[in-house]
């Protein structure tokens, strides 16, 4: 075993004899240890981490804020805040979501049976299985969560708004069950969650709408994201993220069920060294779906985005229609965007596409504003906000649509002001 | 209200590429200049040097607006000192919305003049009333800027921006391009209902078909980077009757 991982055996076995440990009750977790132990912390060398080194990360690595304000503060939701990784009752809407949803001990059987199911699964047949390392360390040291089954036919009144702060390395888990028929918009902000790990079953005919703004992480931050999508149903999700040390963010959705619908979409803008890593991987194993990637990043300074995208077509997955875009604006010489669009496709009869875009913001748009009297930094804001409307079209609900438009135009002011 | 002195200018990657060889040119308040230009003379050079774009270097010579030298001022700066260009070429922009666009331009030069900013209600009662005259639908206005318009309408939108901005001088850069005679009825009539004392105009174009419509009191002939003639209203006519070659052949 590689010497870094010794500090983590030791951290894992101090967790696992704890109090939380004890509540959350993971079946699984030696499993995940073992795997995240046996791979290691991801280097260079792991071809999913090739454009996004990890350094200096050990089990004590905090985490830490920007003065950027919570995105969603003023979204009316059930509100569920963890303060350096365990739920603050006080200030949390857990009762009133209770009497909507179904929130059972994280330990709860079905709970367990998603973390087996999602996460441990290798792809049945594909060229290569991936490691997810930060899933696998979530999952085993995993403090709290939060495990949510929308009951069938019920549509959720109002977004339920994950809501991360404190400054220890906290580790949360999100289990959700959205059952026959039934419809949620998750929410999730604040830097306080060294990594999160989202496990989400989508039945037939339900919608999930996630929605995540990691605008106020000043360090690291690392999600995994998987979600089952059952035949006919709809999951979008969405992530703004600004000016993150390090935030990686994994997902992985699988189209289970005929003429489902996945949509991952994000917003990424990026100053001085901040490295932003978004990584999908799209699985269709049933026929007649769809799914659409549309990421719109903007880097200034020294930092960098990274994109990698892969659609995975199993051989009786046909007709499915799967696109990717990803694109990106440089505002300085020195930013830098790293593209990698993989196709995996062994039915015959799909529509698949991607494509990839590096530049400048286009200089003729950007004098015939100023030309009109739109000062040089407003008619950038304009331009950005243009270029990243795409993947902000994305998002299902216009009034969420609006507040992440906002952040937006928040961060190019603060640019121009800078 | 414009007074150019001797200017010249080449390209900045380019400096071999002399392309304004010592322009002198200045247009008054309340009148129209016209500029007749055989192509390749640097018409759209002068456009875009005296509106700010980058890609030109000024070598030597000034311009003047209202006595104010333009030529170090940011391309939004001259905007709201009052230079407006009419482009050969409007940009479309994509995502960006002509209304939110209008609006922000319109506010914006009015900031940077320290007036107060045009509320939105007043700001569409506005809109709306200039865009019927130039035949704008509002779908058009919806749009995002110029995406999907025709070119007759490109330069409708250029005029209304006019109207709406309301410059101390417009150049207007071979508006006649790509439109058909009911078109150009259509533009010159917004270009006309702007002439006033206080506003002075400056007309680029290869023919005079334009001049029929925007009557100039003064026109000058341009080629190889310099004013070689000026003269009334009949110069236009001379050069649609005989070609610019005469007065090429006499000048040179």
């Amino acid at each position: 075993m590689d010497a870094p991982i010794n500090p983590w055996r030791a951290a894992y076995e101090t967790f696992k004899a704890s109090e939380s440990a004890a509540k959350m009750g993971v079946p699984a977790r030696d499993a995940a240890f073992a795997r995240f132990e046996a791979h290691g912390l991801p280097t260079k060398r792991d071809e999913y981490w090739k454009y996004t080194p990890v350094r200096d990360l050990t089990p004590e690595t905090g985490v830490s804020a920007t003065s950027a304000k919570d995105a969603f503060a003023g979204v009316d939701a059930y509100r569920l805040v963890f303060v350096d990784g365990h739920l603050d009752n006080a200030r949390s809407d857990r009762d009133a979501l209770a009497k909507v949803a179904d929130l059972p001990d994280a330990g709860a059987d079905w709970v367990n049976t998603v973390y087996a199911e999602l996460q441990g699964k290798k792809v049945e047949g594909a060229q290569k299985q991936i490691e997810r390392p930060f899933a696998d360390l979530n999952l085993a040291m995993a403090t709290d969560g939060i495990a949510v089954r929308i009951p069938a036919g019920t549509s959720l009144d109002k977004p339920i708004h994950l809501r991360y702060e404190g400054n220890k390395p906290a580790h949360l888990r999100i289990v959700m069950l959205v059952e026959k028929g039934a419809s949620a918009t998750l929410l999730e902000s604040g830097a306080g969650a060294l990594t999160t790990g989202s496990e989400m079953v989508l039945e037939d005919g339900a919608t999930l709408n996630h929605l995540r703004a990691q605008t106020e992480v000043a360090d690291k931050q690392f999600t995994a994201l998987y979600a089952r999508i059952g035949a006919g149903s709809e999951f979008r999700t969405f992530t703004l993220a600004a000016d993150g040390a390090l935030i990686r963010n994994e997902t992985e959705l699988t189209m289970a069920g005929e003429e489902g619908n996945g949509y991952i979409a994000a917003g990424v803008m990026g100053r001085d060294h901040a490295l932003i890593d978004n990584t999908v991987y799209i699985r269709h194993e049933a026929a007649h779906c769809e799914s659409r990637q549309v990421v719109k990043n903007v880097m200034d300074g020294d930092s960098k985005a990274v994109f990698q995208g892969k659609i995975y077509v199993k051989k009786d997955a046909q007709k499915t229609d799967g696109y990717q875009i990803s694109q990106s604006v440089l505002l300085s010489e020195r930013a830098e965007f790293n593209a990698k669009p993989e196709l995996e496709i062994y039915a015959d009869d799909v529509m698949c596409s991607h494509g990839s875009t590096t530049g400048a913001l286009d200089e003729t748009a950007l004098f015939y504003l100023r030309s009109r009297g739109v000062p040089e930094k407003e008619a950038e804001a304009m331009l950005v906000a243009a270029f990243v409307d795409e993947a902000v079209l994305e998002i299902a609900d216009e009034g969420l649509q609006d507040i992440v438009r906002a952040s937006i135009d928040a961060w190019m002011a603060e640019r121009a002001a800078g | 209200m414009l007074k150019i002195e001797n200017l010249h200018c080449q390209l900045e990657e380019e400096p071999d590429t002399k392309i304004l060889k010592g322009v002198d040119l200045e247009v008054e308040a309340g009148k129209v200049h016209a500029i007749m230009v055989p192509n390749g003379s640097g018409k759209s050079t002068l456009s875009y040097v005296l509106a700010g774009r980058e890609g030109y270097e000024v070598t030597e010579g000034s311009a003047k607006l209202l006595g104010e030298d333009i030529l170090d001022m940011e391309p939004d700066e001259r905007a709201a000192a009052g230079l407006f260009l009419a482009f050969q070429y409007p940009v479309e922009i994509p995502g960006v919305g002509n209304m939110i666009f209008l609006r922000t331009a319109l506010n914006a030069q009015r900031k940077a003049r320290g007036e107060e900013e045009m509320g939105a209600p007043e700001f569409l009662k506005l809109v709306r009333e200039k865009a019927k005259e130039l035949d704008i639908s509002p779908d058009m206005m919806k749009r995002p800027v110029n995406v999907g318009f025709s070119g007759g309408e490109k330069k409708r939108n250029e005029i209304l921006q006019m109207t709406l901005l309301q410059p101390k001088l417009c150049i207007l850069d071979e508006t006649d391009s790509g439109l058909d005679v009911d078109a150009m009825k259509l533009v010159s009539k917004g270009v006309n209902a702007l002439r006033d004392e206080g506003r002075g105009f400056l007309v680029i174009t290869h023919y005079q078909r334009l001049l029929d419509h925007i009557q100039p009191d003064v026109v000058h002939i341009m080629a190889k980077g310099r004013i070689v003639q000026t003269g009334g209203p009949e110069l236009a006519l001379e050069v649609e009757k005989n070609g610019y070659s005469d007065i090429l052949g006499a000048a040179a």
